[in-house]
């Protein structure tokens, strides 16, 4: 179990838990205003750019080279960005946050 | 008082779903009651050609959205249930069952459905199945699984055709892909984006096959004969077919909306009639950056268009402008592409790796499209000087030894 805190750009702080699965349908299958996840989570679309906290980067790992191209489709992409349709919910992620990108 | 409005939405695809999840957000407080013909709770249609079909999962690993989340959005679910007609007068609609749903907004969202060509013996043949549905690909799957042989004839050599034969070789079959036209994917590519998947194609063991048009197909004992114009013939335990779609228009047509081409709809996604709109693959729609009317079958504008439909219907004055992209996976190949490439008269590839590269559609000065290959750098930098109409230098782009970023790459 994994607890993963959301941040949306109107500042609501959206506390869920989860198992298993990618972080990005956990925030659409609750609603996270702001991560859309268009393509299913393949890394296509870059509608799920979440920022995590500088803190939290350990508990993330890093982008992939796709990843990192796709992230500079945005003009919000910081060192600190990830599409979380690629950080797989596990107990590795437990206590992160992530503000989702505006 | 305030009376509740209903918001009936037919289609709950990727565009019915995320428009109802979409109207919620803009603040509707009435009913949304999205309606399918389809039984499944609903679900992400690309993975279908790819991910789904070569494993082992139930449709549930690929919902769009969990169950939980209608209720929680309070949309209701009619799904399995077919609607019949809609009766614009009273403003309500006509299901299979007999029974009618009154709405105040209407939103047709009935994308598409697959093509079955008329080719002889095509109504008798044996495990001959379209890939449009989660029950497709479970009937492909079964029967493939049921076969000794495991060959496979693929009809069509577009995106649906080329990704199922990819997954069926995966999976073990024997793949021969019937393409009527000279090369793959001629509607959609350049010649040297064909050629390319021609080879990969190949060099995977499946047969892809051009200038093959099927006239006919024999069955017997539960065995197809496909039988093509050139006197050629091939075997097939299962045979799967991708010659495209025809636009779900005929609820549409029948109250007298607008049609051409697609249901016809302005830039909030509005149809001839003020209470109904219409989004995703059955509409056509006024592309801003490209200047005419399109129909596009892809998960974008049925996101893009859901979330205007929605706005527009709260009140709102949106304006659909996108720019269409889609993605295609085969093998260990990610092909991203970015713009619509109609009309092009130049094409650059700028070529970083064998299996790393990007084909740059132009027409004179004006970039349109792009086709990236395992290069998502270039689909984003594509993205962007198409978007923002900025003149790209030509002789650089095909430079690799140019650092590939936007800023090098400008027109001076």
């Amino acid at each position: 179990m994994a607890k993963i805190t959301f941040i949306t750009s109107d500042n609501e702080r959206i506390e869920l838990e989860a198992t298993s699965g990618s972080v990005m349908q956990l925030a659409v299958d609750n609603g996270v205003q702001g991560i859309d996840g268009d393509c299913g989570g393949v890394c296509s679309c870059a509608t799920c750019h979440v920022h995590v906290l500088p803190e939290h980067v350990a508990k993330t790992g890093e982008a992939s080279e796709i990843e990192n191209d796709m992230l500079e489709l945005d003009d919000n992409v910081s060192e600190y960005s990830r599409l979380c349709c690629q950080l797989e919910v596990s107990e590795a992620l437990d206590g992160v946050v992530l503000q989702v990108a505006k | 008082m305030s009376v509740q409005k209903t918001c009936v939405v037919i289609g709950a695809s990727h565009g019915g779903v995320n428009f109802a999840t979409a109207l919620r957000k803009e603040g509707w407080e009435g009913a949304i009651i999205l309606i399918d013909r389809d039984p499944e709770i609903p679900y992400h249609r690309p993975p279908l050609s790819k991910a789904y079909l070569t494993s082992t999962d139930g449709i549930e690993a690929y919902h769009l959205k969990s169950e939980e989340s209608y209720i929680k959005d309070n949309v209701q679910l009619k799904l399995g249930v077919e609607v019949v007609s809609i009766d614009k007068e009273n403003q309500q609609i006509i299901l299979g069952d007999g029974t009618s749903q009154a709405y105040d907004k209407l939103v047709i969202a009935t994308g598409a459905r697959p093509i079955i060509p008329p080719i002889k013996g095509i109504q008798t043949a044996a495990h001959l199945y379209p890939l449009r549905t989660a029950k497709d690909v479970e009937d492909i799957r079964t029967a493939l699984l049921n076969s000794v042989a495991k060959n496979v004839v693929v009809i069509g050599g577009g995106y649906i055709g080329l990704e199922t034969a990819a997954s069926l070789k995966k999976m073990g079959a024997e793949v021969t892909v019937l393409e009527r036209e000279e090369r793959i994917l001629a509607r959609v590519t350049a010649p040297e984006m064909s050629t390319f998947f021609q080879e990969l194609h190949t060099a995977n063991g499946v047969d892809v096959l051009t200038s093959k048009n099927v006239t006919a197909i024999e069955t017997e004992n539960g065995v197809n004969t496909v039988f093509c114009e050139d006197g050629t013939s091939y075997q097939a335990a299962v045979i799967v077919v991708g010659v495209g779609i025809l636009v779900n228009t005929e609820l549409a047509k029948n109250i007298g909306l607008t049609i051409e081409n697609g249901i016809k709809v302005d830039a909030t996604a509005k149809t001839s009639d003020d209470d109904i709109y219409a989004i995703g693959d059955c509409t056509y729609h006024f592309n801003p950056h490209y200047d005419r009317f399109i129909r596009l079958e892809s998960v974008q504008n049925a996101v893009d268009q859901a979330k205007v439909a929605a706005a527009a219907i709260c009140g709102k004055s949106p304006v659909y402008n996108a720019l269409p992209w889609f993605w295609s996976d085969q093998y260990n190949v990610k092909l991203q592409m970015v713009g619509l490439s109609q009309g092009y008269n130049q094409v650059l590839v700028r070529k970083d790796e064998d299996l790393k590269f990007s084909i740059w559609y132009f027409k004179d000065d004006v970039l349109l499209a792009v086709d990236a290959v395992n290069n998502a750098k270039a689909y984003v930098i594509g993205t962007k000087f198409i978007k923002e109409n900025k003149k790209i230098d030509k002789e650089k782009l095909i430079d690799t030894s140019v650092d590939f970023k936007p800023l090098n790459l400008l027109q001076s």
